[in-house]
């Protein structure tokens, strides 16, 4: 197989690899490719620099980052000899939002245009089917706490978990569960009452402030949105403010009504 | 990358020669993240972007080019001159691409 087609194939099948192009130095346009846990094919005809930018491929392709380095002619540092493009394709971030309710489908939706591969989780089957969330990606009958148990693990930062079933009894364990994992972002729907009866538990269940800190919630930014496609762009914006830093004022900033009267 | 994918498959699944071009680095407000690709085919056939579609003609005429003489190339492309005269960015930005035939 040719190195495009190692690349093509696991991009198709969302594997994570990264592309090194030579662009400046000595054989422009060589390249390698590097993959987790797998032998790097191709190279840049100097084993030393092989050795050094797949080990830099490598962190990238972790990070996520796509980005230019420099190198001497044998891999040294601080030299500008050689440029290489490092272009990671790491498999699409993850949303899991617990809850098949009405807001959930346009939240699909709008996160599946962002190009999230999304899971949906209810507990009660009759709710949690793919005939109503036709793209999501998969739809699991289990208890949030449940399914974070199996699956907690892979979440990171570029990951997402929306809870939008206010109901305690769903949402406490779910909540409790995601905190536990290393996801980015984590965001919980409901009415400001409902977010004030459900801090209580939490803090009852002996989450302190600083994990709490962690909990966007009321989930959403503070734009107005009325209808679930609405309510599904103010909370995929928040993500995007989240990971990126940025001051989007989130419901969660404020008091007062979420929806203007 | 992934964007341009099903072109360039079908592309190659009709014998056709390919060129890859794609954002390497982008300074100051540029349109398109690095890693955005643009696939050519040798008929001149486009799949894919590198900007807003500022410099998408431009890089088309060099990776025919880039095709002909079976050599990469790097590109850099700047804010556009008053008169239009010159290709470029109106957005303020410089962005290189590098254009290779993709022959790996």
């Amino acid at each position: 197989m040719s190195l495009y087609e190692i690349l093509r194939d696991a991009i198709q099948a969302e594997d994570p690899v990264a592309l090194a192009s030579m662009v400046g130095g000595p054989r422009p346009g060589a390249a390698v490719l590097v993959r987790p846990r797998l032998d790097a094919v191709g190279s840049f005809g100097d084993a030393d620099l092989d050795r050094v930018v797949v080990r830099d491929a490598l962190a990238e392709l972790t990070a996520g980052n796509t980005t230019m380095r420099h190198y001497g002619l044998h891999g040294e540092a601080r030299r500008q000899d050689v440029a290489v493009f490092i272009q990671s394709f790491a498999p699409p971030p993850q949303l899991i939002v617990f809850g098949a309710v009405d807001f959930t489908a346009a939240l699909v939706n709008v996160a599946k245009t962002l190009g999230y591969r999304v899971t949906v989780c209810d507990a009660r089957a009759v709710f949690a089917t793919h005939e109503r969330f036709p793209r999501a990606d998969e739809v699991v009958v289990d208890w949030p706490d449940r399914y974070l148990a199996k699956v907690g693990e892979q979440l990171g930062a570029r990951d997402a978990v929306c809870v939008l079933t206010h109901d305690h009894k769903f949402d406490v364990p779910a909540i409790l569960a995601a905190l536990e994992t290393d996801v980015g972002y984590l965001g919980a729907m409901g009415s400001r009452r409902t977010n004030s009866g459900r801090l209580a538990r939490l803090r009852n269940a002996g989450v302190d402030e600083a994990r709490l800190e962690r909990v966007m919630a009321p989930i959403g930014l503070d734009i107005g949105a009325r209808t679930p496609e609405e309510t599904a762009i103010s909370i995929c914006a928040e993500i995007i403010a989240h990971r990126t830093g940025r001051p989007a004022p989130s419901l969660r900033g404020r008091d007062g009504p979420i929806h203007p009267r | 990358m992934k964007e341009v994918l099903d072109d360039v498959e079908r592309w190659r699944g009709q014998g056709k020669r390919v060129a890859l071009a794609r954002v390497v680095s982008v300074e100051g407000s540029g349109p398109r993240l690095p890693g955005a690709a643009m696939a050519v085919n040798e008929d001149g056939d486009v799949a894919g972007s590198v900007s807003g579609g500022c410099v998408e003609g431009a890089v088309l005429t060099e990776a025919l080019g880039v095709l002909v003489r079976g050599e990469p190339k790097l590109l850099t492309y700047g804010i556009a001159d008053e008169d239009a005269s010159e290709v470029g960015l109106t957005c303020g930005g410089i962005i290189s691409v590098f254009v290779e035939p993709l022959d790996w």
